[in-house]
């Protein structure tokens, strides 16, 4: 009865894990033959200075999500986990970029951005009329914001659940001895939420080294290279520039890198079972 | 779940203008996608991007839907049924089997799921092409269906298990005893008891197929086969200066799973809430 799950598992999710090691050691155009390539495709990739930006710019660009996207999340997520009527409404709103697709996102804010016509425009504010995409000092950062806009929603949610699973008698003994919001919120809601930051910062990193369709559709990369970060950079190199050998050894970068991240993460913070306070 | 939190005993100022304040972040792009689809092509140009448009009109989703959009959406449509469907069939028999196993098989089963959530697409899609080509169904819906069912099936697969544990006991016992074989019991038992739990992983999947970007735009490549967020960026190509037109795209492609939301935004928060962090 497992059967037809474990073939389509094993043969399209953990054959393609074996295959990409395999690639990554021949040469391939993505149609003709494929031939033996040794260590070249790694000695090609260690040695090509787009590729080397493109892992700092992964690694620069996840720090930036993690510092941008934590912090807002998590207060969101503990205003949200109140029960007053309006902030369910709210909630009920904060959800609403997680409906559409990275594509959309992009496009949207393509227009939205756009120097000229755009909605920077909407004010008589030189300021915000930039050519926000296209000046590459900036565009890293909008690719943050952007980034920031569609996942921020699902990480208050994960916030949300968790602040929600806090006995609420601890808190009203820290009130009996005088203890003060802000005190409450560092005494007792921060240590109470440390393995759902655990768990949120984990699936942050990890979706931050991955991110690839919203930043096609709304930079490609560019401009030049400055926001070309590592699963672009496979892509491009991949499928249009048809060298697939090379290709895999990114795609294998980014897995070893993902996997050493929340085997890190984890370790660091002493929480190897975070399942025990994350069910929302 | 605790009822009260103690941020509700007395009005938290900062947070509120923190959170009025995010969720003008949020609505000013979808106010922008909305005014802006209904705006005149030529108005584009010239009306302030945020005011409401003086001579409103649907011409540009007239423009859209006469540019194969349809044909768009059906593709999509058929992608996400078919992927969910499957994908909810595999996977509960899979999980039956994990939860009636007690053996090594069962076990590691649910284990090397585990593992599988942690599999990027990204690092897998090269070979996975590579597969494609080989069978002959490039750029066919089925080159879509096929790779989308087996990354859906770890999480499905994690959340149906954890749904059937919960299940008593006896319940399978009493119908083993009245000799009823495995299919009887998963499909008269099994199934209508997982209904939410199946409810919940759908949508949440269906959320994820309808928007992938990745699988079609590296396994398809014509027209025929186009799903709507690759038609969203083709459209982007082929539109180029007709933003309303564009916008309106988005506008219908999201429609559905506004839909979704409004129906059934329940199973779609806990599904979203359900899967992370195992």
């Amino acid at each position: 009865m497992a059967a037809p799950a474990l073939l389509l598992f094993g043969f399209f999710a953990i054959l393609p894990l074996f295959g990409v090691v395999a690639l990554s050691f021949v040469h391939w155009d993505g149609l003709g033959e494929i031939t033996w390539a040794g260590l070249d495709n790694w000695k090609a990739a260690a040695n090509d200075s787009v590729s080397r930006n493109a892992l700092w710019l992964t690694i620069k660009l996840t720090i930036l999500c993690v510092l941008f996207q934590g912090p807002v999340s998590l207060l969101l997520g503990v205003f949200l986990a109140g029960r007053q009527r309006y902030r369910a409404l709210l909630a009920t709103l904060f959800f609403l970029p997680l409906l559409f697709s990275s594509a959309a996102v992009a496009i949207t804010f393509t227009a939205l951005l756009d120097p000229n016509f755009g909605a920077g425009t909407a004010l008589d504010v030189d300021w915000l009329s930039q050519n926000w995409l296209g000046d590459p000092q900036l565009a890293l950062y909008v690719v943050v914001f952007v980034i920031g806009w569609c996942f921020i929603p699902f990480h208050t949610l994960i916030y949300q659940a968790g602040t929600r699973q806090i006995p609420k008698e601890i808190y009203e003994a820290a009130r009996m001895d005088g203890a003060g919001p802000v005190a409450q919120f560092f005494r007792i809601t921060l240590p109470m939420l440390k393995y759902t930051i655990v768990t949120s910062t984990t699936l942050l990193t990890v979706g931050s080294l991955t991110y690839f369709d919203l930043i096609f559709v709304l930079t490609g990369g560019g401009p030049g290279n400055a926001t070309r970060v590592l699963p672009l950079d496979m892509y491009l190199t991949g499928f249009r520039s048809y060298d697939m050998g090379k290709a895999s050894v990114l795609a294998l970068v980014l897995v070893v890198v993902g996997l050493a991240v929340s085997l890190g993460l984890n370790k660091i913070t002493g929480a190897s079972r975070m399942d025990s306070r994350s069910e929302g | 779940m605790a009822k009260n939190t103690a941020t509700d005993s007395r009005p938290n100022v900062l947070g509120a203008i923190g959170a009025w304040l995010w969720l003008a972040i949020i609505i000013l792009p979808i106010y922008y996608i909305f005014v802006t689809s209904l705006r005149p092509q030529p108005d584009y140009y010239s009306e302030n991007p945020l005011s409401w448009p003086e001579n409103a009109t649907l011409d540009a989703y007239i423009r859209v839907l006469e540019n194969d959009f349809l044909l768009f959406f059906l593709n999509s449509v058929i992608v996400t049924a078919v992927t969910v469907a499957a994908s909810l069939a595999v996977s509960l028999m899979a999980a039956y089997v994990v939860v009636r196993s007690r053996d090594w098989f069962g076990r590691n089963l649910f284990r090397v799921a585990l593992l599988g959530i942690a599999i990027p697409i990204q690092a897998a899609i090269i070979p996975v092409y590579y597969l494609i080509v080989q069978l002959g169904l490039y750029d066919t819906l089925a080159a879509l269906i096929l790779p989308s069912i087996a990354f859906s099936i770890p999480l499905t697969l994690l959340i149906l298990t954890n749904f059937l544990r919960e299940l008593p006991e006896s319940l399978f016992e009493s119908m083993r005893m009245d000799g009823a074989s495995e299919w009887k019991i998963l499909l008269r038992l099994v199934l209508p008891l997982s209904r939410p739990a199946l409810a919940t992983v759908g949508v949440y999947q269906a959320l994820q197929v309808w928007n992938g970007f990745l699988f079609p735009l590296v396994l398809t490549q014509s027209a025929s086969t186009r799903v709507l967020p690759l038609s969203l960026w083709s459209f982007q190509g082929q539109f180029g200066v007709d933003v309303p037109a564009v916008l309106a795209a988005v506008v219908l492609s999201v429609l559905p799973m506004l839909a979704a939301y409004i129906l059934a935004r329940r199973q779609l928060v806990s599904g979203l809430t359900a899967g992370f962090g195992k």
